[in-house]
């Protein structure tokens, strides 16, 4: 699937500069794309490394256990497959907060944490798992409650009001991340009568 | 206003202090703890780069060839026919694959209809209620090694649709 995808942005790129006589714009996009995804990474850096060793003491601490009591309700039904007190559990909460509050650099890490910890509960398998699909609906849907970037765009653009686009942020939220549940859960039980 | 502003200043450093707290009276060895889960944090960042070099250079030819222009203009029409507004179409369809095509995007949306009119307000509302699927996916399967993705994909866009459409309903609903 991601294989052909791929190739299919490529070759329809490709075939499209050829026409268009786009080719100059083309040989720069590939360096330019290659330059902006390594200039992500080293930004990553900074905050991996930051969140990461803060997120170890906070686990140690047991921090994350007592956030994943707290709301294991919510959390058992998301994610049927992980057990009781699980590490990953923890991860995943607080990657949703931090979503939530428009934490995307904190967001980030704990999700990646939150995958590890899911790998290994898969058995170390290459394979995504229910719960890794299920933590990404979740993660594209993007659960925000305040969404910091895009008030400070409307800031600058001198909006009267900046701050009214986030109740409808909020519900329009709440819509993508209801809707990306229930299309993994038909995704899931599809793939299970498949399996059948 | 305000009180939105304060509390983005405040929650990083709340969380900051209460984890350290925490630990401390946990009788947690803090900084050497800090420096062991950091350590992760600087191999994870380089073992994602070559799916985000992989990704990107492939978006990034596909948007500067004029090729996602072209798929853009196609469905305008049928996009529009079912009520979505037509200078919105372009941010829809780049939101989940260019996270930074999309918010270069929503700043040129709002500074040209400006921020309070009801496309500053609809681009405003989608730029916050939905994530680039394609950045996210190539991140967290990346940063683990997971090769295979099974359905997470078609989950990811699918959830898109529904955040685009939900925020022209809501918006609209909202303002109109």
């Amino acid at each position: 699937m991601v294989n052909i995808i791929w190739v299919t942005l490529f070759v329809i790129g490709l075939v499209f500069a050829g026409i268009n006589g786009t080719m100059d714009k083309v040989n720069e996009a590939i360096f330019q794309g290659a330059k902006e995804a390594v200039a992500i990474c080293i930004g990553l850096i900074s905050v991996l490394t930051f969140w990461l060793g803060l997120m170890k003491i906070a686990e140690k601490a047991g921090l994350l256990k007592g956030l994943s009591r707290l709301l294991q309700p919510i959390a058992r039904r998301l994610f049927p497959d992980i057990p009781k007190d699980h590490p990953a559990m923890g991860y995943i909460l607080s990657n949703m907060s931090a979503n939530m509050f428009g934490l995307g650099n904190a967001a980030t890490p704990m999700g990646i944490k939150a995958m590890e910890e899911l790998k290994r509960l898969n058995g170390g398998k290459d394979e995504a798992s229910r719960s890794m699909i299920t933590l990404l609906a979740i993660n594209t849907a993007s659960i925000t409650l305040i969404p910091t970037t895009v008030i400070s765009i409307r800031i600058q653009y001198g909006s009267v009001s900046p701050t009214e686009i986030v109740g409808t942020t909020i519900l329009a939220t709440a819509c993508s991340t209801m809707g990306a549940i229930l299309v993994d859960r038909f995704f899931y039980y599809r793939r299970m009568r498949k399996r059948m | 206003m305000e009180w939105v502003t304060t509390i983005s200043i405040w929650i990083i450093p709340t969380i900051i202090a209460l984890v350290l707290v925490a630990g401390t009276l946990k009788r947690v060895p803090t900084y050497e703890t800090f420096v062991e889960g950091a350590k992760e944090g600087v191999q994870m960042s380089f073992s994602i780069i070559p799916y985000l070099v992989g990704m990107l250079v492939a978006i990034t030819v596909f948007r500067e060839s004029g090729a996602m222009e072209f798929f853009i203009s196609l469905m305008r029409p049928m996009l529009q026919a079912i009520g979505i507004p037509a200078d919105i179409v372009p941010l829809a369809l780049i939101r989940p694959l260019s996270g930074t095509g999309a918010l270069g995007m929503t700043s040129d949306l709002i500074a040209t209809h400006g921020p309070d009119s009801f496309i500053g307000r609809l681009a405003s509302t989608m730029q916050g209620s939905t994530d680039t699927t394609f950045y996210v996916l190539t991140v967290y399967f990346g940063a683990v090694g997971i090769r295979k993705m099974g359905d997470a994909l078609k989950v990811g866009l699918l959830a898109d649709i529904i955040g685009v459409l939900a925020s022209i309903i809501i918006v609209s609903l909202i303002f109109l």
